[in-house]
């Protein structure tokens, strides 16, 4: 249970560690460890080289940019917990961030290693989809892209990100009115979730849906979201009857596997409660800002 | 072998480590501080919970090179001069530990956890130490401590672990 031997770089800059990257093809990015390291010592990853980004600066920074908050890839979970900045940009990453395995877990894990990690049952990445946040990546040889979160996650613990390339950073558009939440039903408190679901809503003056967006995890092989059904419950006016019919409808619309931790009716049942819970009390935090 | 230097419970070392090592494995076997216990090597007991950079940290989960330059507190470094901790103390009175293998996690977590939170409730503390199993006393006693813990830190003298 010790991590097969490997060689090891601690670039100082980003144009270091692409290189670095660059160089071999059995190479790994080492950020907060909190997955990558547990697979190590499982001897479930094997990697020939690890790039250890922890002392990057660069990767660590949060900027604000307007209507958007650049976040590093190397912010840590506590930071996205406390930080001012992204609470007033986007309320619900400290909500998710308080389900995230436990302190000590959030002590050292990173926003971009749990966005390039990819486990289907994480909240960063059901965020990343419900937020449209985009991901910018680069590469010694490819240059830099900007990946939004929908053609970013592929399957289970696969996203587009290539071997040779890193994630720099998060661009996480501001949430400016309307109102968030997030629920999810863990076995016990910090584990990872059964199911998670998170939703925005914007309210018109006359109680109708003007905007909603709603994410799940947990219930296939990367974050799911229906644009349609969404588009659907517009102009609608918001009422504990729409938000159930919206809940039935989700969980009508997935498909999740059975594993050794639920069947796939039970993944289902959860989805439909928690996104009504989410979807209802977003839409009171948006009445309860709008009448104030 | 990469050279790097670690403050653990305040006392400087410079050491050769090889990149795999973890940084449990080199406060046990360089060391020789075998307070800090492995139990599962994944992430998920806690039992080899310490404080790195005043935060509380898996150590089976950091490799010893990414932690060059870090100032650590061992279970070692709680006791002062023959004085047990507030926190050891309490678990000492509460009976909150019997084979006490998760005792040394369950300390550091406790001592970080009181230092932000003075003033716990009960199910505060419960959550603040979900990330931490113990196979054999029982969750009861364990919070009845912390909750002692509490309240003896509060009356008395700052025990907080300076990280300066
Ligand atoms: C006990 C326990 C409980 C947990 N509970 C939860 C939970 O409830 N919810 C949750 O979401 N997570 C949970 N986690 C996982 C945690 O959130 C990790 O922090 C996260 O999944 C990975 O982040 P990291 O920085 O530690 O990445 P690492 O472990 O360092 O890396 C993970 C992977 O991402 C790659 N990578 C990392 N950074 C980059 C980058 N910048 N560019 C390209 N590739 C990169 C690595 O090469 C590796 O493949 C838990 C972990 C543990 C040990
Ligand atoms: S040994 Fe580190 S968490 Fe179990
Ligand atoms: S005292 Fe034995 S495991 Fe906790």
């Amino acid at each position: 249970m010790k991590p097969p031997a490997f060689e090891y770089v601690c670039p100082a800059s980003i144009a270091e560690a692409l290189e670095a990257l660059a160089a071999r093809d059995d190479a790994k990015v080492l950020a907060g460890g909190q997955s990558l390291i547990p697979m190590m010592n499982m001897r479930l990853a094997r990697p020939g080289l690890l790039v250890d980004i922890n002392r990057v600066p660069e990767l660590a920074a949060i900027q604000d940019e307007g209507d958007t908050l650049q976040i590093g890839a190397l912010v840590r979970h506590y930071q996205l917990e406390t930080d001012a900045r992204i609470k007033e940009a986007f309320p619900l990453i400290p909500a998710a961030e308080r389900l995230i395995g436990h302190p000590a877990i959030r002590s050292r894990g990173t926003i971009g290693g749990s966005l390039s990690h990819a486990d289907p049952a994480a909240e960063l990445p059901v965020l990343a989809m419900l937020g449209d946040w985009e991901m910018t990546v680069a590469s010694r040889d490819g240059g830099v892209r900007r990946i939004p979160a929908a053609e970013f996650f592929m399957s289970y613990l696969m996203t587009t990100l290539g071997p040779d390339e890193l994630l720099t950073h998060v661009t996480v558009p501001k949430q400016r009115t309307g109102g968030s939440h997030i629920a999810e039903f863990a076995v016990r408190s910090g584990d990872f979730a059964l199911a998670i679901a998170a939703a925005m809503v914007e309210l018109a003056d006359d109680g109708s849906v003007r905007s909603v967006r709603f994410a799940l995890g947990g219930v296939s092989d990367v974050p799911w979201r229906d644009l349609d059904l969404e588009s659907s419950l517009v102009g609608a006016m918001s009422s504990d009857a729409l938000w159930r019919e919206a809940g039935r409808q989700a969980a009508e619309a997935i498909d999740p596997a059975d594993d050794i931790h639920a069947s796939s009716s039970h993944r289902r049942q959860l989805a439909e409660t928690l996104l009504t819970e989410s979807l209802s009390r977003a839409a009171e935090q948006a009445r309860e800002r709008s009448s104030h | 072998m990469p050279n790097i230097t670690l403050t653990v419970n305040g006392t400087q070392h410079h050491l050769d480590v090889e990149p795999r090592w973890l940084l449990a494995d080199v406060l046990r076997e360089q060391l020789n501080l075998t307070g800090t216990h492995l139990g599962c090597e994944q992430g998920v007991c806690g039992a080899c919970t310490i404080l790195l950079n005043g935060r509380p940290a898996r150590s089976c989960l950091t490799l010893a090179v990414t932690a060059d330059g870090a100032d650590i507190v061992t279970v070692e470094g709680l006791a002062k001069d023959g004085e047990l901790h507030p926190v050891q103390e309490a678990f000492w009175q509460e009976h909150a530990l019997q084979c006490g293998f998760c005792t040394p996690g369950f300390l550091m977590t406790s001592v970080h956890f009181l230092n932000e939170n003075p003033n716990p409730t009960r199910p505060e503390i419960r959550e603040a130490l979900s990330g931490n199993l113990c196979r054999c006393t029982g969750y009861q006693h364990i919070v009845n401590a912390v909750e002692r813990a509490a309240e003896t830190m509060r009356k008395g003298a700052n025990h907080a672990i300076s990280q300066d």
